[in-house]
């Protein structure tokens, strides 16, 4: 194989001189930057020198802490309840912001749970990365199945020989064609809290019952949102790779499988999905890596709002690296993820290999 | 299609009187206001004008939208490639002029002495910027409105009270005739923020960073006066008075032209469109919170870079610029405020008794520079998110603690940004 490559080869060395040439300079390269980066405090323009600073920038991301608040007591040593009779503690900048507890300095509550009479509060250096960090992982945890899932539906139900087929074809594969920009702001204009279109269908669909929801304004539905409508955009692309993998199939397996007497179902179990099975590893890997650089979609709509609810990994690297000048911050933003993203997908090719 | 239109534009218009001499030192300027057909109509005039005027130099610009612009020179600046003249919004020139991307104008600052405060960038005792106009804030309302809920119509000198204010927003809450009671513009997060909202932290007291040194926002913007500050925002939102940040644009353009809120508090630069629909609007001063009334100042200016090869070339270019005869073209076509009481004199809203005469004397009254630090860019955006995470319901304290924390720390890995 290595000999292959190194000799008698030098036509196709040559032609992929080029693309090697890029591929070095915008990606291989830009990493490397990015992982040195991340150990300094490079600013994006300051006239300050850039120094070494260690591993700071990844301890002010990653810093997590739980504290164990008891609650508030009167004179009496009674517990303080309010008129619900919710106990009530003292508040957590008490503790974070007191000179006592130096270690705590510049953390904040990122949840809570109780136990006991006691508060459990977890406190972070970086609450929004690690809400970032959560919201990406939802993310890439929704998006696999559902884009994945529909677009081999769709893939099945174009692969037949039907008038007019092509028209479904390109219209299940219009969205991937439009620019992502553009598609944000129509949803924007579909998601709309007064009169957008999905509150009005549902509305029409109801029969008035329906109570307009702001979708992308309320925390419990943004994130949501953004995952249905980055489904829809990207399902197209990923049926044509399905197809291309059915297609791949010969068609005497089917004829087999129809002389034999097979349901439908046992079709697809035994001669369909097997058929697809490389086609299945490319479309996982190539998903859930896609997933984890979610940033236009929150740069157009919500800009990580409401509350955090939808910020991501890539949001927040551009936002610090390049809104807050900070490249050290971003760039650390981007080795972590790059690290999250190798072992899954390590991961995952190690859980799909060919096992013989 | 529009940014190409004007950018095509601008090209023929600089082509065309290209070529007279060959001696001339070009001169690249860039500005902000792609897209914008009658502010590129207006800035051209001026190139052509003082292309023609003289000889030596020959002024090329190039439009960015907007919304990019800013990253469009931080990168520019990287790679080296600045124009000779840069339009700066007013805010963001001491982060540049710190970096060393901008130098002092080698103008005598005295000729600047009757122009607007908020219309020259001064950064480090020198002036870096100048700007052909200024923009003032202030609360959109009918007169109608007024007579009708029985409100005292307030005036600089008498201004509305917190109490004032709270009591107007509950009588056209109460009167049912509005979708909201006021509009405050929280769909566009961007430098609409500290701009327009900052203000109003000042006039309870607090500050977006401690300007006595502006190495700290300890204290000024999680305080008692920014905590208290932070209630009464969240209280606009959690209370039904304004809409939220997932405001529809849209609605937001139009909402006070059609009624449907009875206060808005925005720009002067929306002033000429709205006095076109609404015959009895008025412009009246923001209210006062306990520590006086302020208005945000400080719009875009033209400033020289330090890469520039013929520094006098574009100092006479923007002097040239600044003729009363130009701040009035502006004023008249865009509702800016012209940055001189003589060019004021000259235009139609402006002037004594115009219009939007008002907007003259906030800007000259009330005018205050959001913070003059080359940390302001961060700190800006902080603002922001603390701004809209509270009217969204985040807890106030915490939020505004958080924002100091990132201030703070960004203020110390910059090493105190030179102050």
């Amino acid at each position: 194989m290595a000999s292959k490559l190194t000799t008698s080869n030098r036509a196709g060395w040559g032609f992929a001189l080029p693309g090697f040439a890029l591929i070095a300079t915008f990606i291989i390269l830009p990493f490397f930057l990015a992982f040195l980066f991340s150990l300094t405090n490079q600013r994006l323009i300051s006239p300050n020198p850039t120094e070494f600073i260690g591993l700071k920038n990844y301890r002010d991301l990653l810093s997590v802490a739980v504290l164990t608040i008891e609650p508030e007591r009167d004179a009496a040593g009674e517990i303080v309840r309010d008129d619900a009779g919710e106990i009530q503690y003292p508040r957590v900048r008490t503790i974070t912001r007191s000179g006592d507890f130096p270690q705590y300095k510049g953390m904040r509550e990122w949840f809570r749970w109780q136990s006991g009479d006691d508060a459990k509060v977890v406190i972070a250096k970086d609450v929004v990365f690690m809400k970032a960090l959560r919201n990406t992982l939802i993310f890439v945890l929704f998006i696999v199945p559902l884009q994945g899932g529909g677009a081999l539906l769709l893939a099945l139900l174009i692969n037949q020989k039907l008038r007019g087929i092509n028209i479904f074809r390109t219209v299940y594969f219009m969205p991937v064609v439009i620019s992502i920009v553009v598609v944000s702001l129509l949803w924007r204009f579909i998601y709309d809290g007064n009169d957008g279109l999905l509150n009005n269908i549902l509305n029409a669909l109801s029969f008035g019952l329906f109570e307009p929801v702001d979708w992308l304004g309320n925390t419990d539905t943004a994130l949501g949102s953004i995952i249905a409508m980055s489904a829809w955009q990207a399902v197209g692309f990923h049926m044509v790779i399905w197809l291309s993998g059915l297609q791949t199939i010969s068609p005497t397996f089917y004829e087999v499988a129809a002389i034999e007497g097979a349901s439908k179902w046992q079709t697809f179990r035994f001669v369909t999905w097997p058929g697809l099975r490389n086609t299945a590893v490319l479309v996982l890997i190539v998903i859930t890596m896609q997933a984890f650089a979610l940033f236009a979609q929150i740069d157009v709509m919500t800009n990580g709002g409401p509350l955090d609810a939808t910020q991501t990994l890539v949001f927040q690297t551009v936002e610090r690296g390049y809104g807050k000048q900070d490249i050290s911050g971003g760039s650390t933003i981007s080795v972590i993820l790059f690290l999250i993203v190798l072992a899954i997908s390590l991961v995952q090719r190690y859980l799909t290999r060919e096992r013989d | 299609m529009k940014l190409k239109k004007t950018f095509t534009a601008a090209l023929m218009a600089t082509t065309a009187i290209g070529g007279a001499a060959a001696a001339q030192t070009e001169l690249a300027l860039w500005y902000h206001g792609a897209g914008n057909e009658v502010e590129g109509k207006i800035i051209n005039q001026i190139i052509d004008e003082f292309n023609a005027s003289q000889s030596d130099y020959k002024v090329m610009i190039e439009s960015f939208p907007q919304l990019s612009y800013n990253d469009s020179v931080v990168a520019a600046a990287l790679a080296g490639n600045l124009p000779c003249i840069l339009d700066t919004d007013g805010p963001n020139m001491p982060n540049w002029a710190w970096s060393g991307y901008m130098q002092p104008l080698p103008i005598d600052e005295a000729e600047f002495a009757n122009f607007l405060p908020g219309t020259k960038g001064i950064y480090d005792g020198k002036l870096y910027s100048i700007g052909l106009w200024d923009a003032a804030v202030a609360l959109y309302a009918r007169q109608s409105t007024l007579d009708e809920l029985g409100l005292r119509t307030p005036t600089l000198a008498e201004p509305w009270t917190g109490e004032e204010f709270m009591a107007a927003l509950d009588a056209a809450k109460a009167s049912g005739k509005y979708d909201y009671a006021l509009d405050l513009g929280m769909n566009d997060q961007g430098e609409w923020y500290p701009y327009a909202f900052s203000p109003f932290l000042q006039s309870f007291g607090g500050d977006i960073v401690d300007r006595s040194a502006y190495q700290t926002a300890e204290g000024a913007l999680n305080g008692d006066a920014a905590l208290e500050f932070g209630a009464w925002w969240q209280k606009l939102f959690a209370e039904g008075y304004a809409p939220g940040t997932s405001e529809d644009p849209a609605d937001q353009q139009t909402g006070f032209i059609d009624g449907s809120f009875a206060f808005q508090w925005n720009g002067n630069w929306r002033a000429v469109a709205t006095m076109a629909e609404v015959d009895d609007v008025l412009f009246l001063p923001a209210p006062d919170f306990g520590n006086g009334n302020t208005i945000g100042a400080g719009s875009w200016q033209f400033g020289v870079t330090t890469s520039c090869a013929a520094p006098d070339g574009a100092t006479a270019f923007i002097e040239y610029a600044l003729q009363d005869k130009y701040l009035a073209a502006f004023s008249d076509a865009l509702g800016l405020i012209p940055s001189t009481a003589s060019a004021a004199q000259m235009t139609e809203n402006y002037k004594e008794g115009g219009p939007l005469a008002v907007f003259y004397d906030l800007s000259a009254e009330q005018a205050l520079i959001r913070p003059v630090t080359p940390g302001y860019v961060v700190e800006a955006k902080v603002f922001i998110k603390a701004l809209a995470d509270i009217a969204n319901g985040a807890d106030v304290a915490d939020t505004l603690d958080a924002a100091v924390d990132e201030i703070d720390a960004d203020i110390e890995a910059n090493g105190g940004y030179g102050h």
